[in-house]
């Protein structure tokens, strides 16, 4: 992805939900995208798939997925590679599943549509898919409906469904946030398998660094539309160089808990409004490092440094900025 | 903190049982209707000072019991107590006194505050009703309250729309303290909050025990939360408290599997960190079908033959430290 632009059009102007976002996606890695709400995450991972709700749109960029600009693609060579090439969970299953269908019915549906498999062919391989998922007596939960199912289990039918394909993507869209902690480490343990398997890359998008610590290679952090920092997970949790990826973590209780003092350090000030945002780094207004005296400090172009092998980040004064 | 004298609040033997809506069917052939068990027989009490975190995941029934000691529903079996007096069986309007001094905090600052009144008006409300302060002390009442959660005096003009995320629980803290309450029942306040604004609240929170020196029920699904601001802990699984003790030491040796499971369980921001494997397997049955025995058996590795039959007991493991299991001291990778 590169350059992706995505806008909100609004009373007050226009709200920039992604703004000149960039990153690679390799074969068979878990890259994290985390933010808190607002930071544009959930909008870059939809752009993706060109799925942005309206009125979004975006206006600049490109993704391109094997020689190819999905931004570019005819609305039938994009729908044969969603859910075939590339496909999503998201994070309420009860939502994306269609309640009047069958489980079985509705695994089926993408098999005999892009595997053009025959109803029985695709009754046996959803049998298959579910067994693979963890569901318990798969084949009498066929014919079960979405609302009859725990949300474990839900999220459990839309990764089969989602792997159904052989997708050489997955993007996962705080796929785990409404479920229980044991429930939602059963559902990242079953992903991460689910890869070493089949060699998929998994676009994992969470507010949640815990999750992402947990499961990612590497990490991309939004905060209000930009990406302020990407690095190898252990690179960013080790010595991440983006003042707000600093905060982000100090404000964490597990990792406050192993200080000396076990003080929380908040992030002073409220999130940003993205309809009115100061000139410059979006994170000035809470920023201790654009604090100083010197107004000019204020004054950064948001593009990505690298500061060492494949960390990168949008801080000028990424040399003062440390846990 | 002081943790000796009497307990401030006691609850023994609660039991609270929810009924299902049954269908035409069901009632027209007499079919019994079916119940939620949604706490089964829940002791604790929290003496002055000290904050008791409850922990639980879904259907665990750690919101029915901040509802019930509430008094916001009725309890069906088991006692109340608050400051020396059993309010389990008290009248609406001797509930009054009651409610002055124990009030709640939710975790929805959106729906929890009306709309269409002033945030300022919202926070004289309690006090107004409980004749804290009369009309004319009621606007420096306000301001000495959004003074206390760390709001200008200027925002008591503002409606909640008007207001952020983490505002808009400040506020909710402010209307909560307003009656002067000796007690709050804070019922997951942090979890819709972003990670940034999480830690202002809580820092706010602690501050507010201090000062005013509050006690505190805090009940929350996320465990690095209730760690960081409780002294002491109850795990609840499917209506039981499971475990129960010193924060540090329920923390640093779990005695019961379901809390081991729990603490294995949570992501923890740190990649050298990392488990492969699930921690527990299974999904959490349903309160209408708790199983027999032991309720976490299903799900836990270490279950014996026992934990089919026999409900275990909450037993001392420590001090102040209780769990409710067979296989007891608990070791790791004992099967």
């Amino acid at each position: 992805m590169r350059d992706l632009v995505t806008v909100f059009p609004a009373t007050r102007g226009a709200v920039v939900a992604a703004n000149y976002v960039s990153f690679d996606l390799r074969p068979g890695e878990t890259m994290g995208l985390v933010g808190e709400s607002g930071s544009g995450k959930s909008v870059t991972c939809r752009s993706l798939l060109r799925l942005v709700p309206e009125p979004g749109e975006i206006i600049n960029g490109s993704v391109v997925f094997e020689g190819k600009d999905i931004l570019e693609l005819s609305t039938r060579a994009l729908r044969s590679l969603r859910g075939r090439e590339i496909s999503m969970i998201f994070q309420d299953p009860l939502a994306s599943l269609n309640p009047v269908y069958t489980v079985g019915d509705q695994i089926s549906e993408p098999l005999r549509i892009h595997r053009k498999m025959s109803r029985r062919q695709a009754r046996e391989e959803a049998v298959n898919l579910l067994d693979r998922v963890g569901i318990p007596s798969s084949r009498r939960r066929l014919d079960a409906y979405p609302h009859e199912l725990s949300g474990g289990m839900r999220q459990r039918v839309m990764i089969a469904i989602a792997i159904s394909c052989r997708p050489k993507i997955l993007l996962a869209d705080e796929a785990t946030t409404a479920l229980d902690v044991t429930i939602q480490d059963q559902i990242l343990a079953l992903l991460l398998e689910l890869q070493r398997e089949n060699g998929m890359a998994i676009l994992l998008v969470s507010h949640d660094l815990g999750v992402i610590a947990q499961s990612c290679d590497r990490v991309t952090v939004m905060y209000a539309g930009y990406v302020v920092e990407q690095a190898s997970t252990s690179a960013l949790f080790a010595r991440p160089r983006h003042p707000y990826t600093v905060a982000l973590l100090k404000a964490l209780p597990e990792l406050a808990a192993e200080r000396a003092d076990g003080r929380l350090v908040p992030i002073r000030g409220q999130p940003p409004d993205l309809a009115t945002l100061p000139p410059g780094c979006p994170f000035a207004p809470r920023c201790e490092f654009a604090e100083a005296e010197d107004p000019s400090r204020r004054e950064v172009s948001m593009l990505l440094e690298e500061v060492e092998r494949g960390h990168l980040t949008a801080c000028p004064f990424h040399a003062e900025v440390g846990l | 903190m002081s943790t000796n004298g009497t307990p401030l609040l006691e609850v023994t033997d609660l039991v609270k049982k929810f009924r299902a809506r049954q269908s035409v069917l069901d009632r027209v052939t007499f079919r019994p209707a079916q119940h939620a068990v949604a706490v089964d027989g829940v002791s604790f009490s929290v003496k002055k000072g000290e904050t008791l975190g409850l922990v639980g995941e879904s259907g665990s029934g750690k919101t029915t019991v901040a509802r019930t000691v509430m008094r916001l529903i009725d309890p069906d079996e088991g006692s109340i107590t608050f400051d020396g007096v059993d309010v389990s069986g008290l009248s609406r309007s001797e509930l009054q006194g009651v409610r002055r001094r124990m009030q709640m905090v939710f975790q929805d600052p959106y729906s929890s505050l009306n709309p269409r009144m002033k945030v300022g008006t919202a926070i004289a409300e309690p006090a107004l009703v409980h004749g804290v302060v009369d009309k004319a002390a009621a606007p420096a009442h306000v301001k000495e309250m959004l003074e206390l959660v760390g709001l200008p005096a200027s925002a008591g003009e503002r409606y909640p729309r008007q207001l952020s995320g983490g505002q808009r629980q400040r506020i909710a803290i402010a209307r909560a303290l307003s009656s002067r309450p000796t007690v709050l029942i804070a019922d997951e306040p942090v979890s819709a909050l972003d990670v940034s604004v999480q830690a202002q609240i809580l820092n706010l929170l602690s501050r507010l025990l201090d000062e005013l020196d509050l006690t505190m029920v805090f009940i929350a699904h996320q465990l690095s939360v209730v760690r960081h601001i409780s002294n002491r802990v109850a795990i609840m699984y499917l209506g039981r408290i499971v475990e129960t003790g010193p924060t540090d030491q329920v923390f640093d040796s779990p005695q019961h599997p379901y809390t081991k499971a729990l603490l294995d369980s949570a992501p923890h921001p740190d990649p050298s960190r990392r488990h492969t494997r699930a921690a527990v397997r299974g999904d959490i049955p349903s309160p209408f079908d708790i199983p027999s025995g032991c309720r976490f058996r299903t799900r836990c590795a270490y279950a014996v033959e026992r934990s089919e039959t026999e409900d275990p007991v909450l037993q001392k493991v420590g001090t102040d430290h209780y769990a409710a299991c067979h296989v007891l001291p608990f070791r790791d990778g004992a099967t």
